[in-house]
């Protein structure tokens, strides 16, 4: 840059001289862009006008340094056509009358004038001069600016490229690209491994040539509709086969490249190999929905396909299976065991039922269930008959033989409904109810029955509401002597008057109360009500003490505080405890917990009489007897049905029945017979020496009232 | 498709560049035929276009004026197209020879230009960058070499921001400089405006749109105030050309209320 403007005054400048000065600056105002301010400006020319002056006045006269003063212009860029005319005028009109005191008697007018001619010549062919080689200059500089610039664009594009093509070979995905016609233009090394083609054998050729046969349709067609422009981008999953029978999945994604006009250009397409990525997703949805123990699908998977199924609006059917007694083999043979017999019945369960249009799944524990998705005509036979055959056969488990039964419930949609919660509940109920009805079986799903069952669920539901409400009462069955025929005691029986299902016995909700807990409540609900009424009649007669017999459910004898609990009533209502008598069943007190066992004795200890229940039904152990802190033995009516009037005694029943009587009283226990319904049956007993009665033929569970009745009859 | 930053674009020279065409008006020769055409024709239409061109030039120079008293020796000229006569560098290094200047143009042809007329003045630097993604220009490590971002600075937008379509957010382009630089810095802007003379601004636009590779968008005062938002703006404020801190007659080149062109100069405090 040549063009810095001198910014000093001329300090001493010739009035003439400085006015000619401020003429030209004024005359060149606005003719072109300089970088000078206005007096800037002025001074510039004021100096190139002090030197005009003296080529004028020189002698002899030479206009060449003139020139000087033209090339003086286009350097600062008073470069413009109306810069050389104004200056051309201001010499020619203005410069002769600014210096003429100054040159007042040194040159005539017309010799001035001719000079004057002259330096504008010498001006002007200054001013041309510099301003063409400044122009070419410029011109110059600006060819070789846009040669470099080119230059750089191209050094740029081909390391551009050169960049492109490393990412292009170098890709971990896979590119590709195809021309309008759909004719492949290239690809890189990673796409070609990728479809398991040489890059040479997909130059030039069709994306439809390349397409597997037996490929993904809708991919193909997605292309035609990028190719003919129907559509800009498409992405999608696709499976390639490779030539070792591998398949791969790719992720592909595909653009159309338009110009500036919108016409297609080129169509790129990349793809990523998730083959991978998607056998973990699978592997992943797999284990989400299968058991890991069986491999069978699990609680996830069957509820969504049972959805699926219902959904379609098909029949749909359900057994609904659990083995029997399952726990017993993993508390005596442990968990490993038991988890090898799970496999093993799971692979057997699956090897019975599998085919078309069935599913079996475990559904936890020992719970597996088998969906069908067909019934009625064209049905396979119910498989839960096939499923019992199956499991009946021996398992081996680490060379031992084990057999196990299953119950199984079956329901299906014309039975249960199309609500999968609704169907599973009905499987359950009906489960339930092959359990109750001897196990190693199946139940079909029965509407009416299983209202029975549900009765059951809404008597659990029921039961805490029914003691706050006094829905419960107490009746008393007499306990009479088969010796004086007085009645010695009674038994407590409680009672459910419900409220929409009337008298309910005590088999029907002893089991729910002990199933849901309630059970402790209520016992100590009936102990404490028969303890009141044991307190009445010793009141009332008082020659006459009749002892109440409670019974104690089994997980009464679990809680910890029973003992705690009978010694506060009794103290309450101020009742001997020999007028308390707690009635439990034989196996109530086997197993190996020790507590029951304790608290019976802490009871016995204290004088609570302690009476054996139900004697003589399944498993009785006379030996067990020894170990019990008890006071009388009950025989089961059941087990006296064979003394009972009419019916043909077996000599060998009646000496069993005859060997526990005495036996009995040898260990010091008294013995009540149960279920006395007939005076042969009573005579019988009283022959085999039995110390007391109870039954119909003494009288049935009835009122207090009716037992104060009958003391007062004496 | 959307070209990546290290795809270089097109040196094209078959139409006519707005740097070039600058020059062109302003009588110089760093420009082609093509220029020259579309320059002659812009004049057809507007005949005192050329005196904006020296209207806008002067305003370059008073702004950089004015920063360089204010104590700035550092400026960024974004735009700067062809820096011939009276280029920032000249005015900025008259007051304070140690003056750097950076020179920023989107043209590859006028940073070729301008690189080859500075030579290796090491005060200078001229670098390729886009207004539109001014964070890369301000990245950029020629400009780190010269610019202590965290030292005052003289940001330059002069005639430039006009070349910015709303789509390509030119406020938003601001606003990402004002907020890189460091207080004490200046914001100079002069922008095209279809305030005072609309007919003439939408003739010129078309004829932009028709000719030039880049258009032209006048906008209003209030649009071109809204440039100096979160900025202090110095006296007299955005004015017309002209009224920006005349120095003497000379610099109102265009007539007062015909001014094609608003600037201002605001501070960041």
């Amino acid at each position: 840059m040549t063009t810095r403007a001198p910014s000093e005054q001329l300090p001493d400048a010739v009035p003439g001289v400085a006015r000619f000065a401020r003429r030209w600056a004024r005359a060149l105002r606005r003719t072109s862009h300089v970088s000078m301010t206005a007096a800037e400006a002025e001074a510039y020319l004021l100096r190139h006008a002090g030197d005009l002056l003296d080529t004028v006045r020189a002698t002899p006269f030479s206009p060449e340094p003139a020139k000087a003063i033209g090339t003086a212009l286009v350097e600062v860029n008073f470069r413009s056509a109306a810069a050389l005319r104004r200056t051309l005028a201001v010499l020619g009109s203005g410069f002769a009358d600014d210096v003429a005191s100054e040159l007042a008697g040194e040159l005539r007018p017309a010799a001035l004038q001719a000079r004057l001619a002259a330096v504008c010549g010498a001006v002007a062919e200054g001013f041309t001069l510099a301003l063409q080689a400044r122009t070419l200059a410029e011109q110059e500089q600006m060819q070789r600016a846009a040669l470099t610039a080119v230059r750089t664009a191209e050094e740029r594009r081909h390391m551009t490229e050169a960049r492109f093509r490393a990412v292009f070979a170098e890709a971990a995905v896979g590119i590709g690209l195809v021309d309008p016609q759909g004719r492949v233009i290239d690809v890189n090394p990673t796409m070609a491994r990728m479809l398991d083609l040489p890059i040479t054998g997909m130059l030039g050729r069709t994306v439809a040539e390349l397409v597997q046969p037996g490929g993904t349709p809708q991919t193909l067609a997605k292309f035609m509709e990028l190719i003919s422009g129907t559509r800009d981008h498409f992405r999608t999953e696709t499976i390639r086969t490779l030539a070792n029978g591998r398949e791969v999945c790719l992720d592909l994604s595909m653009s159309m490249v338009r110009d500036q006009d919108g016409k297609p250009q080129f169509a790129i397409g990349v793809a990523v190999d998730i083959t991978e990525r998607r056998r973990l997703a699978e592997r992943l949805w797999h284990e989400a929905r299968h058991d890991a123990l069986t491999g069978l699908p699990n609680r996830t998977l069957f509820f969504e396909r049972l959805t699926e199924l219902l959904v379609d609006g098909g029949p749909v059917g359900l057994c609904y299976l659990d083995l029997d007694g399952f726990k017993a083999v993993n508390d005596s043979l442990g968990h490993a065991v038991g988890d090898e017999l799970l496999v093993a019945v799971a692979r057997r369960l699956n090897e019975t039922v599998a085919g078309a249009g069935r599913l079996v799944a475990r559904l936890g524990g020992d719970e597996f269930v088998i969906l069908t998705s067909q019934s009625g005509e064209s049905a396979p036979p119910e498989p839960a008959e096939a499923v019992l055959s199956a499991l009946a056969r021996p398992f081996d488990i680490g060379g031992k033989q084990f057999t196990v039964s299953a119950s199984i419930g079956v329901v299906d949609t014309r039975s249960g409904g199309t609500d999968p919660q609704q169907l599973m509940r009905a499987a359950d109920i009906t489960l339930y109810r092959a359990k109750a009805e001897g196990k190693g079986r199946w139940e079909r799903h029965d509407p009416q029955r299983s209202a029975r069952q549900v009765t059951l669920h809404i008597l659990a539901t029921d039961l805490p509401q029914a003691l706050l409400r006094n829905e419960f009462y107490v009746q008393y069955q007499p306990l009479v002597s088969l010796g004086d025929g007085r009645m010695r005691g009674v038994e407590a029986l409680v009672r459910w008057r419900h409220p929409e299902l009337g008298l309910l016995l005590p088999d029907k909700f002893i089991p729910v109360a002990e199933e849901t807990g309630m059970i402790a409540a209520l016992g100590r609900w009936v102990l404490a009500d028969s303890c009141k009424q044991a307190r009445h009649w010793r009141e009332a007669f008082p020659d006459q003490p009749i002892y109440v017999s409670v019974n104690i459910a089994v997980s009464q004898l679990h809680e910890p505080t029973l003992a705690d609990d009978v010694f506060t009533v009794l103290k309450a209502e101020d009742l001997p405890p020999e007028l308390l008598q707690l009635e439990l069943t034989e196996s109530a007190v086997l197993g190996d917990a020790s507590g029951p066992l304790d608290a019976l004795r802490v009871l016995a200890d204290g004088g609570v009489q302690v009476a054996i229940d139900d004697f003589g039904t399944g498993y009785s152990n006379l030996a067990h007897l020894t170990r019990l802190p008890a006071h009388q033995l009950k025989l089961a009516g059941q087990f006296l049905h064979p003394l009972r009037a009419g019916a043909s005694v077996d000599p060998a029943h009646y000496r069993i029945i005859s060997a526990i009587i005495s036996l009995a009283h040898e260990l010091g226990l008294g013995v009540i017979a149960e279920g006395v319904e007939d005076p042969v049956q009573a005579d019988r007993l009283r022959a085999l020496d039995c110390d007391t009665g109870q039954g119909w033929l003494f009288g049935r569970p009835c009122p207090a009232d009716e037992i104060a009745r009958m003391l007062t009859a004496g | 498709m959307h070209r990546p930053a290290w795809a270089p674009g097109d040196v094209d020279m078959d139409t006519a560049s707005p740097a070039r065409m600058y020059d062109a008006l302003l009588g110089g020769s760093h420009n082609f035929e093509v220029d020259r055409r579309a320059a002659a024709q812009a004049v057809a239409m507007v005949p005192d276009l050329p005196l904006v061109a020296l209207s806008n030039r002067a305003f370059l120079r008073r702004a950089v004026r004015h920063l360089a008293a204010a104590g700035i020796r550092q400026f960024i000229d974004i735009g700067s197209g062809i820096p011939t006569v009276g280029s920032t560098h000249e005015l900025a290094q008259a007051v304070a020879p140690d003056s750097r200047v950076v020179y920023v143009d989107i043209d590859p042809v006028a940073v070729s230009q301008s690189r080859a007329i500075l030579g290796d003045d090491p005060h200078t630097t001229v670098i390729e960058g886009d207004l539109r993604a001014a964070d890369r220009i301000l990245a950029d490590n020629r400009l780190r070499a010269l610019i202590d971002l965290d030292q005052p600075v003289g940001v330059l937008l002069v005639a430039v921001l006009h070349l910015l379509t709303d789509a390509d957010d030119p406020g938003g382009a601001v606003a990402s400089l004002r907020d890189a630089i460091a207080p004490g810095s200046y914001l100079a802007i002069s922008h095209l405006t279809s305030t005072l003379r609309p007919d003439d601004a939408a003739q010129l636009a078309t004829h932009a749109a028709e000719r030039s590779r880049v258009p032209i968008i006048f906008r209003s005062r209030p649009e071109i105030t809204a440039f100096f938002t979160g900025l202090t703006v110095v006296e007299p404020g955005v004015v017309e050309l002209p009224a920006w801190r005349p120095e003497t007659p000379d610099d109102l080149h265009e007539e007062q209320g015909r001014s094609l062109g608003l600037a201002g100069v605001g501070r960041r405090d």
